[in-house]
Protein backbone atom coordinates (compact mmCIF):
# COMPACT_ATOMS: atom_id res chain seq x y z
CA UNK A 1 0.00 0.00 0.00
CA UNK A 2 1.33 3.44 -0.44
CA UNK A 3 0.31 6.61 1.23
CA UNK A 4 -0.06 9.61 -0.41
CA UNK A 5 0.95 13.03 2.23
CA UNK A 6 -0.18 16.46 0.50
CA UNK A 7 2.11 19.38 2.26
CA UNK A 8 1.83 22.99 2.53
CA UNK A 9 4.40 25.56 3.21
CA UNK A 10 2.80 28.06 5.03
CA UNK A 11 4.33 31.16 7.20
CA UNK A 12 5.83 29.27 10.66
CA UNK A 13 3.23 29.20 13.31
CA UNK A 14 5.79 31.33 15.37
CA UNK A 15 5.95 34.69 12.96
CA UNK A 16 3.47 37.51 13.89
CA UNK A 17 1.85 38.01 11.08
CA UNK A 18 1.38 41.85 9.65
CA UNK A 19 -0.46 43.02 6.80
CA UNK A 20 1.71 45.34 3.74
CA UNK A 21 1.03 48.81 4.23
CA UNK A 22 -1.13 48.73 0.80
CA UNK A 23 -2.75 46.25 1.97
CA UNK A 24 -2.10 44.18 -1.41
CA UNK A 25 -1.09 40.75 1.13
CA UNK A 26 0.86 39.62 4.07
CA UNK A 27 4.83 40.75 4.91
CA UNK A 28 6.91 37.63 3.38
CA UNK A 29 10.56 39.08 3.19
CA UNK A 30 12.38 37.73 5.11
CA UNK A 31 10.22 35.54 7.44
CA UNK A 32 10.13 32.09 8.44
CA UNK A 33 8.56 29.42 6.38
CA UNK A 34 7.61 25.85 7.27
CA UNK A 35 5.75 23.05 6.41
CA UNK A 36 1.99 23.66 7.74
CA UNK A 37 2.26 22.04 10.98
CA UNK A 38 -0.67 19.82 10.70
CA UNK A 39 0.92 18.57 7.30
CA UNK A 40 4.29 17.87 9.53
CA UNK A 41 1.94 15.08 11.81
CA UNK A 42 0.38 14.11 8.56
CA UNK A 43 3.81 13.12 7.07
CA UNK A 44 4.95 11.31 10.53
CA UNK A 45 2.05 9.31 11.05
CA UNK A 46 2.14 8.06 7.02
CA UNK A 47 5.87 7.59 8.21
CA UNK A 48 5.11 5.58 11.34
CA UNK A 49 2.71 3.12 9.15
CA UNK A 50 5.18 2.48 7.01
CA UNK A 51 7.81 1.48 9.48
CA UNK A 52 5.33 -0.85 10.31
CA UNK A 53 5.10 -2.83 8.15
CA UNK A 54 1.68 -1.50 6.98
CA UNK A 55 2.30 0.67 3.85
CA UNK A 56 5.57 0.51 0.78
CA UNK A 57 5.74 3.79 0.11
CA UNK A 58 5.32 7.43 1.19
CA UNK A 59 5.13 10.30 -1.63
CA UNK A 60 4.51 13.79 -0.97
CA UNK A 61 2.79 16.31 -2.83
CA UNK A 62 2.82 20.22 -2.80
CA UNK A 63 1.17 22.82 -4.93
CA UNK A 64 3.12 25.36 -4.55
CA UNK A 65 6.12 28.00 -5.84
CA UNK A 66 9.64 27.51 -7.47
CA UNK A 67 10.98 27.80 -3.86
CA UNK A 68 8.79 25.83 -2.37
CA UNK A 69 11.56 22.80 -2.82
CA UNK A 70 13.51 23.69 0.28
CA UNK A 71 10.32 22.11 2.23
CA UNK A 72 9.94 19.06 0.37
CA UNK A 73 13.55 18.41 0.67
CA UNK A 74 12.89 18.41 4.68
CA UNK A 75 9.83 16.11 4.24
CA UNK A 76 12.74 13.68 2.39
CA UNK A 77 14.42 14.24 5.06
CA UNK A 78 12.24 13.57 7.49
CA UNK A 79 11.63 10.11 5.68
CA UNK A 80 9.17 10.47 2.61
CA UNK A 81 10.42 8.16 -0.36
CA UNK A 82 9.36 10.88 -3.20
CA UNK A 83 7.98 14.26 -3.59
CA UNK A 84 6.03 15.54 -6.84
CA UNK A 85 5.74 19.05 -6.83
CA UNK A 86 3.16 20.91 -8.66
CA UNK A 87 4.58 24.12 -9.67
CA UNK A 88 2.28 27.07 -9.50
CA UNK A 89 3.28 30.82 -8.54
CA UNK A 90 -0.04 32.05 -7.96
CA UNK A 91 -2.19 30.82 -4.83
CA UNK A 92 -4.23 28.24 -5.25
CA UNK A 93 -7.33 27.12 -3.85
CA UNK A 94 -8.51 24.62 -1.65
CA UNK A 95 -10.54 23.33 -4.69
CA UNK A 96 -8.34 23.15 -7.36
CA UNK A 97 -5.46 21.54 -4.63
CA UNK A 98 -8.01 18.59 -4.52
CA UNK A 99 -8.12 18.55 -8.31
CA UNK A 100 -4.16 18.43 -8.30
CA UNK A 101 -4.45 15.52 -5.72
CA UNK A 102 -7.38 13.86 -7.27
CA UNK A 103 -5.44 13.48 -10.62
CA UNK A 104 -2.24 12.38 -8.41
CA UNK A 105 -4.31 10.20 -6.76
CA UNK A 106 -5.74 8.14 -9.64
CA UNK A 107 -2.03 7.81 -11.03
CA UNK A 108 -0.70 6.51 -7.66
CA UNK A 109 -3.57 4.84 -6.28
CA UNK A 110 -2.96 5.19 -2.60
CA UNK A 111 -4.80 3.01 -0.24
CA UNK A 112 -4.66 6.31 2.48
CA UNK A 113 -4.44 9.94 1.69
CA UNK A 114 -2.88 12.10 4.69
CA UNK A 115 -3.70 16.04 4.59
CA UNK A 116 -4.02 18.44 7.47
CA UNK A 117 -7.02 19.29 9.29
CA UNK A 118 -6.19 22.89 8.38
CA UNK A 119 -4.07 25.10 6.51
CA UNK A 120 -2.56 27.63 9.67
CA UNK A 121 -2.19 30.26 6.50
CA UNK A 122 -5.76 30.50 5.33
CA UNK A 123 -7.48 28.54 8.41
CA UNK A 124 -10.23 27.03 5.63
CA UNK A 125 -10.00 23.10 6.51
CA UNK A 126 -11.42 22.21 3.17
CA UNK A 127 -9.11 20.55 0.87
CA UNK A 128 -8.90 17.17 2.67
CA UNK A 129 -13.03 16.61 2.52
CA UNK A 130 -13.05 18.13 -1.11
CA UNK A 131 -10.49 15.44 -1.71
CA UNK A 132 -12.61 12.40 -0.09
CA UNK A 133 -15.82 13.89 -2.31
CA UNK A 134 -13.97 14.22 -6.11
CA UNK A 135 -12.32 10.42 -5.28
CA UNK A 136 -15.54 9.28 -3.85
CA UNK A 137 -13.84 7.82 -0.83
CA UNK A 138 -14.91 8.01 2.62
CA UNK A 139 -13.01 10.42 5.35
CA UNK A 140 -12.14 10.96 8.35
CA UNK A 141 -11.14 14.65 9.54
CA UNK A 142 -9.42 15.91 12.78
CA UNK A 143 -8.03 12.70 13.93
CA UNK A 144 -6.42 12.04 16.12
CA UNK A 145 -5.37 8.11 17.10
CA UNK A 146 -5.45 6.01 13.72
CA UNK A 147 -5.03 2.16 13.33
CA UNK A 148 -5.18 -0.04 10.13
CA UNK A 149 -6.46 -3.79 10.37
CA UNK A 150 -7.53 -6.06 7.10
CA UNK A 151 -8.10 -2.82 5.42
CA UNK A 152 -10.20 -1.25 7.41
CA UNK A 153 -8.93 1.87 9.36
CA UNK A 154 -10.16 2.53 13.01
CA UNK A 155 -10.35 6.55 13.49
CA UNK A 156 -10.63 8.84 16.62
CA UNK A 157 -11.73 12.36 15.96
CA UNK A 158 -11.84 15.25 18.21
CA UNK A 159 -15.12 16.31 18.04
CA UNK A 160 -16.76 19.32 19.86
CA UNK A 161 -18.25 17.18 22.53
CA UNK A 162 -15.60 14.32 23.12
CA UNK A 163 -14.10 11.43 20.89
CA UNK A 164 -15.80 9.80 18.14
CA UNK A 165 -14.52 6.40 16.60
CA UNK A 166 -15.26 5.38 13.23
CA UNK A 167 -14.18 2.30 11.04
CA UNK A 168 -13.76 3.08 8.03
CA UNK A 169 -12.85 0.98 4.64
CA UNK A 170 -9.51 1.72 2.65
CA UNK A 171 -9.03 4.12 0.50
CA UNK A 172 -10.08 6.68 2.35
CA UNK A 173 -8.80 10.19 3.18
CA UNK A 174 -7.44 11.72 6.73
CA UNK A 175 -6.82 14.66 8.34
CA UNK A 176 -4.90 14.98 11.43
CA UNK A 177 -5.40 16.60 14.43
CA UNK A 178 -2.71 17.60 16.65
CA UNK A 179 -2.65 15.18 19.18
CA UNK A 180 -2.33 12.83 16.39
CA UNK A 181 1.51 12.31 17.10
CA UNK A 182 4.73 14.28 17.64
CA UNK A 183 6.67 14.86 14.49
CA UNK A 184 10.68 13.58 14.68
CA UNK A 185 13.22 15.86 14.22
CA UNK A 186 15.68 16.18 11.45
CA UNK A 187 19.08 14.53 11.83
CA UNK A 188 21.72 15.65 9.71
CA UNK A 189 22.85 12.28 7.78
CA UNK A 190 18.89 12.38 7.04
CA UNK A 191 19.45 15.37 4.94
CA UNK A 192 22.27 14.00 3.12
CA UNK A 193 20.51 11.24 2.48
CA UNK A 194 17.38 13.12 1.29
CA UNK A 195 19.64 14.84 -1.83
CA UNK A 196 19.34 11.71 -3.71
CA UNK A 197 15.78 11.42 -3.28
CA UNK A 198 13.85 11.91 -6.21
CA UNK A 199 11.40 15.13 -6.39
CA UNK A 200 9.67 15.31 -9.95
CA UNK A 201 8.26 18.77 -11.01
CA UNK A 202 5.01 19.72 -12.95
CA UNK A 203 3.28 22.67 -14.21
CA UNK A 204 0.10 23.33 -12.38
CA UNK A 205 -1.19 24.57 -16.29
CA UNK A 206 -0.50 20.90 -16.76
CA UNK A 207 -3.74 19.67 -15.30
CA UNK A 208 -5.90 21.86 -17.35
CA UNK A 209 -7.95 23.34 -14.69
CA UNK A 210 -9.81 26.79 -14.87
CA UNK A 211 -12.07 26.85 -11.93
CA UNK A 212 -13.58 29.64 -10.92
CA UNK A 213 -12.47 30.85 -7.32
CA UNK A 214 -13.61 32.99 -4.92
CA UNK A 215 -12.85 37.19 -5.53
CA UNK A 216 -10.60 38.65 -2.71
CA UNK A 217 -12.05 42.14 -2.44
CA UNK A 218 -9.69 43.23 0.74
CA UNK A 219 -7.64 42.53 3.54
CA UNK A 220 -7.83 44.27 6.93
CA UNK A 221 -6.13 43.96 9.99
CA UNK A 222 -8.73 42.99 13.21
CA UNK A 223 -10.22 45.36 15.47
CA UNK A 224 -7.74 45.75 18.20
CA UNK A 225 -8.18 44.88 21.43
CA UNK A 226 -7.46 48.49 23.24
CA UNK A 227 -5.45 47.87 26.06
CA UNK A 228 -6.11 47.14 29.83
CA UNK A 229 -5.12 47.63 33.09
CA UNK A 230 -3.11 46.37 35.80
CA UNK A 231 -4.22 45.46 39.20
CA UNK A 232 -2.40 45.08 42.60
CA UNK A 233 -4.48 42.79 44.70
CA UNK A 234 -7.34 39.96 44.03
CA UNK A 235 -9.28 42.47 46.27
CA UNK A 236 -8.92 45.10 43.35
CA UNK A 237 -9.35 42.35 40.48
CA UNK A 238 -13.28 41.81 41.95
CA UNK A 239 -13.90 45.64 42.79
CA UNK A 240 -13.06 46.22 38.44
CA UNK A 241 -15.29 43.02 37.97
CA UNK A 242 -17.95 44.06 39.81
CA UNK A 243 -17.80 47.53 38.00
CA UNK A 244 -18.17 46.00 34.84
CA UNK A 245 -21.14 44.53 35.38
CA UNK A 246 -19.42 40.79 34.92
CA UNK A 247 -19.38 39.25 38.32
CA UNK B 1 -31.17 27.94 -7.35
CA UNK B 2 -32.62 30.11 -5.21
CA UNK B 3 -33.53 30.37 -1.81
CA UNK B 4 -31.65 29.43 1.47
CA UNK B 5 -30.84 26.20 3.19
CA UNK B 6 -29.71 25.09 6.21
CA UNK B 7 -28.36 22.10 7.30
CA UNK B 8 -28.71 22.32 11.00
CA UNK B 9 -26.55 20.72 13.40
CA UNK B 10 -27.22 17.20 14.25
CA UNK B 11 -28.61 16.35 17.43
CA UNK B 12 -30.74 13.99 19.29
CA UNK B 13 -35.04 14.25 19.06
CA UNK B 14 -35.00 14.85 22.93
CA UNK B 15 -32.57 17.77 23.02
CA UNK B 16 -33.24 21.73 23.01
CA UNK B 17 -32.26 23.23 19.54
CA UNK B 18 -28.49 23.30 18.84
CA UNK B 19 -27.50 26.69 20.04
CA UNK B 20 -24.89 26.44 16.74
CA UNK B 21 -28.47 25.81 14.43
CA UNK B 22 -29.65 28.86 15.78
CA UNK B 23 -26.77 31.07 15.17
CA UNK B 24 -26.75 29.77 11.67
CA UNK B 25 -30.37 30.54 11.35
CA UNK B 26 -29.19 34.24 12.36
CA UNK B 27 -26.71 34.68 9.51
CA UNK B 28 -29.00 33.34 6.98
CA UNK B 29 -31.65 35.64 8.06
CA UNK B 30 -28.49 38.18 7.35
CA UNK B 31 -28.41 36.93 3.62
CA UNK B 32 -31.94 36.85 3.27
CA UNK B 33 -33.29 35.61 -0.18
CA UNK B 34 -36.64 33.88 -1.62
CA UNK B 35 -36.94 31.28 1.07
CA UNK B 36 -35.37 29.46 4.34
CA UNK B 37 -35.42 25.70 4.57
CA UNK B 38 -33.79 23.93 7.21
CA UNK B 39 -32.67 20.65 6.91
CA UNK B 40 -32.50 17.78 9.29
CA UNK B 41 -30.59 14.23 9.32
CA UNK B 42 -31.31 12.19 12.30
CA UNK B 43 -33.52 9.62 13.74
CA UNK B 44 -36.34 10.07 15.53
CA UNK B 45 -36.38 13.77 14.23
CA UNK B 46 -40.44 13.93 15.53
CA UNK B 47 -39.98 16.07 19.01
CA UNK B 48 -37.15 18.10 17.43
CA UNK B 49 -39.07 19.16 14.70
CA UNK B 50 -41.94 19.87 17.09
CA UNK B 51 -40.08 22.16 18.99
CA UNK B 52 -38.90 23.26 16.12
CA UNK B 53 -42.00 24.81 14.98
CA UNK B 54 -41.19 27.77 17.46
CA UNK B 55 -38.92 29.28 14.81
CA UNK B 56 -39.71 32.05 12.46
CA UNK B 57 -39.17 33.06 8.98
CA UNK B 58 -38.77 29.23 7.71
CA UNK B 59 -40.54 27.97 4.85
CA UNK B 60 -39.93 24.31 4.90
CA UNK B 61 -38.84 21.48 7.05
CA UNK B 62 -36.72 18.77 4.92
CA UNK B 63 -35.58 15.70 6.96
CA UNK B 64 -33.52 12.75 6.32
CA UNK B 65 -35.04 10.67 9.54
CA UNK B 66 -33.85 7.03 9.64
CA UNK B 67 -32.81 4.93 12.41
CA UNK B 68 -29.45 4.23 10.45
CA UNK B 69 -28.79 7.96 10.57
CA UNK B 70 -28.41 8.14 14.64
CA UNK B 71 -24.78 9.07 14.34
CA UNK B 72 -24.45 10.51 10.84
CA UNK B 73 -20.82 10.86 9.09
CA UNK B 74 -19.63 13.31 6.98
CA UNK B 75 -19.21 10.87 4.35
CA UNK B 76 -22.61 9.77 4.24
CA UNK B 77 -24.16 12.98 4.97
CA UNK B 78 -22.66 14.88 1.81
CA UNK B 79 -24.09 12.36 -0.18
CA UNK B 80 -27.21 11.78 0.68
CA UNK B 81 -28.26 15.50 0.83
CA UNK B 82 -25.99 16.66 -2.37
CA UNK B 83 -29.27 16.05 -4.76
CA UNK B 84 -31.80 18.72 -2.58
CA UNK B 85 -28.54 21.42 -1.73
CA UNK B 86 -27.90 21.56 -5.67
CA UNK B 87 -31.51 23.91 -6.12
CA UNK B 88 -30.41 26.03 -3.70
CA UNK B 89 -28.55 29.72 -3.93
CA UNK B 90 -26.77 29.61 -0.54
CA UNK B 91 -25.83 26.40 1.59
CA UNK B 92 -24.86 26.85 5.20
CA UNK B 93 -23.68 24.99 8.30
CA UNK B 94 -22.59 25.77 11.67
CA UNK B 95 -19.16 25.96 12.14
CA UNK B 96 -19.02 22.85 14.52
CA UNK B 97 -16.86 19.80 13.86
CA UNK B 98 -20.06 18.43 12.14
CA UNK B 99 -20.35 21.41 9.67
CA UNK B 100 -16.42 21.48 9.07
CA UNK B 101 -16.64 17.92 8.21
CA UNK B 102 -19.62 18.03 5.99
CA UNK B 103 -19.84 20.70 4.15
CA UNK B 104 -15.85 20.81 2.46
CA UNK B 105 -17.43 17.29 1.22
CA UNK B 106 -20.72 18.93 -0.39
CA UNK B 107 -18.46 21.59 -1.87
CA UNK B 108 -16.18 18.61 -3.47
CA UNK B 109 -19.38 16.77 -4.82
CA UNK B 110 -20.82 20.08 -6.00
CA UNK B 111 -17.21 21.19 -7.16
CA UNK B 112 -17.89 24.63 -6.05
CA UNK B 113 -15.73 26.31 -3.64
CA UNK B 114 -16.54 27.31 -0.45
CA UNK B 115 -16.31 30.02 2.26
CA UNK B 116 -15.62 29.01 5.80
CA UNK B 117 -15.97 30.55 9.25
CA UNK B 118 -18.06 33.28 8.40
CA UNK B 119 -17.67 36.33 10.71
CA UNK B 120 -19.61 39.01 8.76
CA UNK B 121 -22.17 38.97 6.19
CA UNK B 122 -21.32 42.37 3.76
CA UNK B 123 -23.75 41.00 1.21
CA UNK B 124 -25.45 38.57 -0.10
CA UNK B 125 -22.41 37.06 -1.96
CA UNK B 126 -19.16 38.77 0.15
CA UNK B 127 -18.42 37.98 3.62
CA UNK B 128 -15.40 38.51 5.90
CA UNK B 129 -13.39 35.87 7.45
CA UNK B 130 -10.13 35.62 9.23
CA UNK B 131 -6.85 34.15 8.41
CA UNK B 132 -4.01 33.50 9.97
CA UNK B 133 -5.48 32.69 13.22
CA UNK B 134 -7.56 35.63 12.92
CA UNK B 135 -4.71 38.44 12.85
CA UNK B 136 -6.01 39.50 9.00
CA UNK B 137 -9.35 39.62 8.33
CA UNK B 138 -10.34 39.48 4.39
CA UNK B 139 -13.50 40.19 2.30
CA UNK B 140 -14.10 37.41 -0.27
CA UNK B 141 -16.93 37.28 -2.23
CA UNK B 142 -18.65 34.20 -4.47
CA UNK B 143 -18.77 35.04 -7.97
CA UNK B 144 -22.37 34.97 -9.83
CA UNK B 145 -23.00 31.64 -11.10
CA UNK B 146 -22.53 29.38 -8.60
CA UNK B 147 -23.89 28.54 -5.18
CA UNK B 148 -22.68 30.24 -1.85
CA UNK B 149 -21.45 27.35 1.04
CA UNK B 150 -20.55 28.55 4.17
CA UNK B 151 -19.53 27.82 7.38
CA UNK B 152 -20.48 30.13 10.22
CA UNK B 153 -18.04 31.04 12.98
CA UNK B 154 -20.02 30.50 15.64
CA UNK B 155 -17.95 33.16 18.35
CA UNK B 156 -19.26 36.35 15.95
CA UNK B 157 -22.83 35.76 16.19
CA UNK B 158 -26.58 35.77 18.48
CA UNK B 159 -28.39 33.02 18.32
CA UNK B 160 -32.00 33.56 16.94
CA UNK B 161 -34.81 33.95 19.17
CA UNK B 162 -37.53 31.66 18.54
CA UNK B 163 -40.63 33.77 17.37
CA UNK B 164 -43.92 33.08 17.03
CA UNK B 165 -43.56 30.40 14.44
CA UNK B 166 -45.94 27.37 14.03
CA UNK B 167 -47.05 26.17 10.77
CA UNK B 168 -43.79 25.41 9.12
CA UNK B 169 -44.21 22.13 6.96
CA UNK B 170 -41.91 19.20 7.05
CA UNK B 171 -41.31 17.64 3.94
CA UNK B 172 -39.51 13.95 4.19
CA UNK B 173 -37.38 13.48 1.73
CA UNK B 174 -36.60 10.32 0.53
CA UNK B 175 -34.04 8.25 2.03
CA UNK B 176 -32.49 4.66 -0.61
CA UNK B 177 -33.09 1.30 0.80
CA UNK B 178 -28.77 0.63 0.86
CA UNK B 179 -26.64 3.68 1.99
CA UNK B 180 -23.07 3.53 1.59
CA UNK B 181 -21.19 1.87 4.41
CA UNK B 182 -17.59 2.96 3.47
CA UNK B 183 -17.79 5.01 6.64
CA UNK B 184 -19.35 3.14 9.78
CA UNK B 185 -19.95 5.10 13.63
CA UNK B 186 -18.24 3.05 16.10
CA UNK B 187 -18.58 4.89 19.47
CA UNK B 188 -18.56 8.22 21.33
CA UNK B 189 -16.93 8.81 24.43
CA UNK B 190 -17.98 12.09 26.07
CA UNK B 191 -16.46 13.36 29.12
CA UNK B 192 -19.01 13.39 32.03
CA UNK B 193 -19.59 16.89 33.26
CA UNK B 194 -22.35 18.73 34.55
CA UNK B 195 -20.48 22.47 33.59
CA UNK B 196 -21.72 24.79 31.28
CA UNK B 197 -20.67 24.16 27.34
CA UNK B 198 -17.84 25.96 26.84
CA UNK B 199 -18.70 27.02 24.02
CA UNK B 200 -22.25 28.99 25.02
CA UNK B 201 -21.23 30.07 28.42
CA UNK B 202 -21.23 33.26 29.39
CA UNK B 203 -18.37 33.41 31.50
CA UNK B 204 -15.32 31.06 31.17
CA UNK B 205 -12.92 30.04 33.50
CA UNK B 206 -9.40 28.57 31.65
CA UNK B 207 -6.13 27.00 32.86
CA UNK B 208 -2.63 26.43 31.37
CA UNK B 209 0.40 24.31 31.80
CA UNK B 210 1.27 26.14 34.87
CA UNK B 211 -1.62 23.98 36.61
CA UNK B 212 0.65 20.97 36.57
CA UNK B 213 -1.46 18.56 37.09
CA UNK B 214 -4.54 17.21 36.42
CA UNK B 215 -5.49 17.34 40.58
CA UNK B 216 -4.60 20.98 40.41
CA UNK B 217 -6.77 21.77 36.97
CA UNK B 218 -9.29 20.86 39.61
CA UNK B 219 -8.72 24.01 41.71
CA UNK B 220 -10.41 25.65 38.75
CA UNK B 221 -13.78 23.57 39.45
CA UNK B 222 -14.16 25.24 42.67
CA UNK B 223 -14.37 29.07 40.98
CA UNK B 224 -15.94 27.52 37.61
CA UNK B 225 -19.09 26.62 40.15
CA UNK B 226 -18.53 29.70 41.90
CA UNK B 227 -19.28 31.53 39.11
CA UNK B 228 -21.53 29.34 36.84
CA UNK B 229 -18.73 29.43 34.25
CA UNK B 230 -17.77 26.38 31.82
CA UNK B 231 -13.86 25.63 31.83
CA UNK B 232 -11.38 25.90 29.09
CA UNK B 233 -7.57 25.08 29.00
CA UNK B 234 -4.67 25.64 26.31
CA UNK B 235 -3.64 23.32 24.21
CA UNK B 236 0.09 22.45 26.84
CA UNK B 237 -2.71 21.89 29.23
CA UNK B 238 -4.85 19.32 27.04
CA UNK B 239 -1.25 17.88 25.47
CA UNK B 240 -0.55 17.37 28.84
CA UNK B 241 -3.36 15.36 30.44
CA UNK B 242 -5.06 18.05 32.84
CA UNK B 243 -7.92 18.69 30.42
CA UNK B 244 -10.17 16.80 28.18
CA UNK B 245 -9.51 18.21 24.83
CA UNK B 246 -13.26 19.08 24.07
CA UNK B 247 -12.25 21.92 26.64
CA UNK B 248 -8.96 23.49 24.26
CA UNK B 249 -9.65 27.55 23.33
CA UNK B 250 -7.96 28.90 20.48
CA UNK B 251 -7.40 28.11 16.68
CA UNK B 252 -7.32 24.49 16.80
CA UNK B 253 -10.16 24.37 19.78
CA UNK B 254 -13.15 25.93 20.27
CA UNK B 255 -13.55 29.70 19.41
CA UNK B 256 -15.85 30.97 22.21
CA UNK B 257 -16.91 34.86 23.26
CA UNK B 258 -18.10 34.53 26.49
CA UNK B 259 -18.56 37.91 28.45
CA UNK B 260 -16.00 36.76 31.04
CA UNK B 261 -12.95 35.29 29.98
CA UNK B 262 -10.58 34.38 33.45
CA UNK B 263 -6.90 33.25 32.10
CA UNK B 264 -5.10 31.05 34.50
CA UNK B 265 -1.43 30.51 33.98
CA UNK B 266 -1.52 30.77 30.07
CA UNK B 267 1.01 32.13 28.30
CA UNK B 268 -0.94 34.21 25.62
CA UNK B 269 0.09 32.00 22.42
CA UNK B 270 -1.27 33.74 19.26
CA UNK B 271 -3.05 30.49 18.60
CA UNK B 272 -5.01 30.58 21.63
CA UNK B 273 -5.74 34.17 21.84
CA UNK B 274 -7.29 33.43 18.66
CA UNK B 275 -9.82 31.50 20.65
CA UNK B 276 -10.79 34.51 22.60
CA UNK B 277 -10.37 37.52 21.00
CA UNK B 278 -14.20 38.07 21.15
CA UNK B 279 -14.45 37.69 24.33
CA UNK B 280 -15.81 40.86 26.19
CA UNK B 281 -13.92 40.70 29.21
CA UNK B 282 -10.21 39.47 29.51
CA UNK B 283 -8.91 38.43 32.98
CA UNK B 284 -4.93 37.25 33.31
CA UNK B 285 -3.58 35.80 35.99
CA UNK B 286 0.37 34.64 35.37
CA UNK B 287 3.21 35.25 37.52
CA UNK B 288 5.45 36.54 34.54
CA UNK B 289 4.76 40.23 33.60
CA UNK B 290 5.75 39.89 30.68
CA UNK B 291 3.45 37.37 29.26
CA UNK B 292 1.77 38.07 26.12
CA UNK B 293 -1.61 37.34 27.44
CA UNK B 294 -1.32 40.86 29.45
CA UNK B 295 -1.14 42.38 26.29
CA UNK B 296 -4.77 41.48 25.40
CA UNK B 297 -6.05 41.29 28.83
CA UNK B 298 -8.78 43.94 30.11
CA UNK B 299 -7.54 43.25 33.43
CA UNK B 300 -4.05 41.64 34.55
CA UNK B 301 -3.06 40.50 37.67
CA UNK B 302 0.84 39.66 38.31
CA UNK B 303 0.70 36.70 40.96
CA UNK B 304 0.57 32.68 41.33
CA UNK B 305 -2.48 31.13 40.51
CA UNK B 306 -2.18 28.84 43.04
CA UNK B 307 -2.58 31.90 45.86
CA UNK B 308 -4.63 34.15 43.50
CA UNK B 309 -7.64 31.45 43.14
CA UNK B 310 -8.37 30.89 46.93
CA UNK B 311 -7.91 34.55 47.60
CA UNK B 312 -10.45 35.29 44.64
CA UNK B 313 -13.03 32.85 45.65
CA UNK B 314 -13.06 34.39 49.41
CA UNK B 315 -13.02 37.84 47.68
CA UNK B 316 -16.08 37.32 45.59
CA UNK B 317 -18.01 36.03 48.14
CA UNK B 318 -16.78 39.46 50.22
CA UNK B 319 -17.88 41.78 47.57
CA UNK B 320 -21.36 39.53 47.19
CA UNK B 321 -20.41 38.79 43.79
CA UNK B 322 -23.38 38.08 41.89
CA UNK B 323 -23.13 34.12 41.50
C1 LIG C 1 -0.64 24.79 14.66
C2 LIG C 1 -0.77 25.10 16.12
C3 LIG C 1 -2.02 25.22 16.68
C4 LIG C 1 -2.18 25.50 18.02
N1 LIG C 1 -3.44 25.61 18.52
C5 LIG C 1 -3.59 25.95 19.82
C6 LIG C 1 -4.89 26.14 20.39
O1 LIG C 1 -5.92 25.95 19.73
N2 LIG C 1 -4.99 26.50 21.68
C7 LIG C 1 -3.87 26.72 22.47
O2 LIG C 1 -4.04 27.08 23.64
N3 LIG C 1 -2.65 26.52 21.96
C8 LIG C 1 -2.47 26.14 20.67
N4 LIG C 1 -1.22 25.95 20.19
C9 LIG C 1 -0.07 25.96 21.15
C10 LIG C 1 0.42 27.34 21.50
O3 LIG C 1 1.37 27.77 20.54
C11 LIG C 1 1.09 27.32 22.89
O4 LIG C 1 2.12 26.37 22.89
C12 LIG C 1 0.13 27.01 24.04
O5 LIG C 1 -1.02 27.81 23.96
C13 LIG C 1 0.83 27.24 25.37
O6 LIG C 1 -0.01 26.87 26.45
P1 LIG C 1 0.16 27.53 27.89
O7 LIG C 1 -0.02 29.00 27.77
O8 LIG C 1 -0.71 26.79 28.82
O9 LIG C 1 1.64 27.13 28.28
P2 LIG C 1 2.95 28.03 28.39
O10 LIG C 1 3.21 28.77 27.15
O11 LIG C 1 4.00 27.13 28.90
O12 LIG C 1 2.59 29.10 29.52
C14 LIG C 1 2.45 28.83 30.88
C15 LIG C 1 2.32 30.17 31.57
O13 LIG C 1 2.03 29.98 32.94
C16 LIG C 1 2.73 30.95 33.71
N5 LIG C 1 2.88 30.39 35.07
C17 LIG C 1 3.66 29.38 35.48
N6 LIG C 1 3.45 29.10 36.78
C18 LIG C 1 2.50 29.95 37.21
C19 LIG C 1 1.83 30.14 38.44
N7 LIG C 1 2.10 29.37 39.53
N8 LIG C 1 0.90 31.12 38.53
C20 LIG C 1 0.61 31.90 37.47
N9 LIG C 1 1.20 31.75 36.26
C21 LIG C 1 2.13 30.78 36.13
C22 LIG C 1 4.02 31.16 32.97
O14 LIG C 1 4.54 32.46 33.28
C23 LIG C 1 3.56 31.04 31.51
O15 LIG C 1 3.21 32.32 30.97
C24 LIG C 1 -1.04 25.65 18.84
C25 LIG C 1 0.23 25.53 18.29
C26 LIG C 1 0.38 25.24 16.94
C27 LIG C 1 1.75 25.10 16.38
N1 LIG D 1 -1.04 24.07 -1.92
C1 LIG D 1 -1.15 22.90 -1.28
N2 LIG D 1 -0.29 21.88 -1.56
C2 LIG D 1 -0.39 20.69 -0.93
N3 LIG D 1 -1.31 20.42 0.00
C3 LIG D 1 -2.18 21.39 0.33
C4 LIG D 1 -2.15 22.66 -0.30
N4 LIG D 1 -3.15 23.40 0.24
C5 LIG D 1 -3.76 22.62 1.16
N5 LIG D 1 -3.17 21.40 1.22
C6 LIG D 1 -3.52 20.28 2.12
O1 LIG D 1 -4.83 20.46 2.61
C7 LIG D 1 -4.83 20.68 4.02
C8 LIG D 1 -5.91 21.65 4.41
O2 LIG D 1 -5.71 22.89 3.79
P1 LIG D 1 -6.85 24.00 3.70
O3 LIG D 1 -8.06 23.35 3.13
O4 LIG D 1 -6.28 25.06 2.82
O5 LIG D 1 -7.05 24.50 5.12
C9 LIG D 1 -3.41 21.11 4.34
O6 LIG D 1 -3.08 20.82 5.68
C10 LIG D 1 -2.62 20.28 3.34
O7 LIG D 1 -2.48 18.95 3.79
Amino acid sequence: MKILVAVKRVIDYSVRVRLKPDRSGVVTDGVKLSINPFDEIALEEALRIRERGEASEVVVATVGPRDVQTQLRSALAMGADRAIHIESTDPVEPLSVAHVLHALVLEIEPGLVILGKQAIDDDLGQTGPMLAALWGRPQATFVSKLTLKDGVALAVREVDHGLETLALDLPLVVTTDLRLNTPRFIKMPDIMKARQKPIVTRPFASFGLDLPGLVLERLEGPPERKSGIRVESVAALVTQLRERGVV
Amino acid sequence: MEGVLVIAEAQAGDAPISEATLKTLAVAQKIGGAALDVLWVGSDLAPLLARAQALAKVRTFLTFDDPRLAHPTATLVAGLVAERARRYAHVLMPGTSYGRDVLPRLAGLLKTPMVSDVLEVMGARTFKRGIYAGNIHTVVTVPDGMPVLLTVRLASWQAVAPGAGGGIPVEPCPIPETLPETARFVALAVDPSDRPDLQSARRVVSGGRALGSRENFALLERLAERLHAAIGASRAAVDAGYAPNDLQVGQTGKIIAPELYLAFGISGAIQHLTGIRDARTIVAVNKDPEAPIFKVADIGLVGDLFEVIPELLAELDRQGAEP
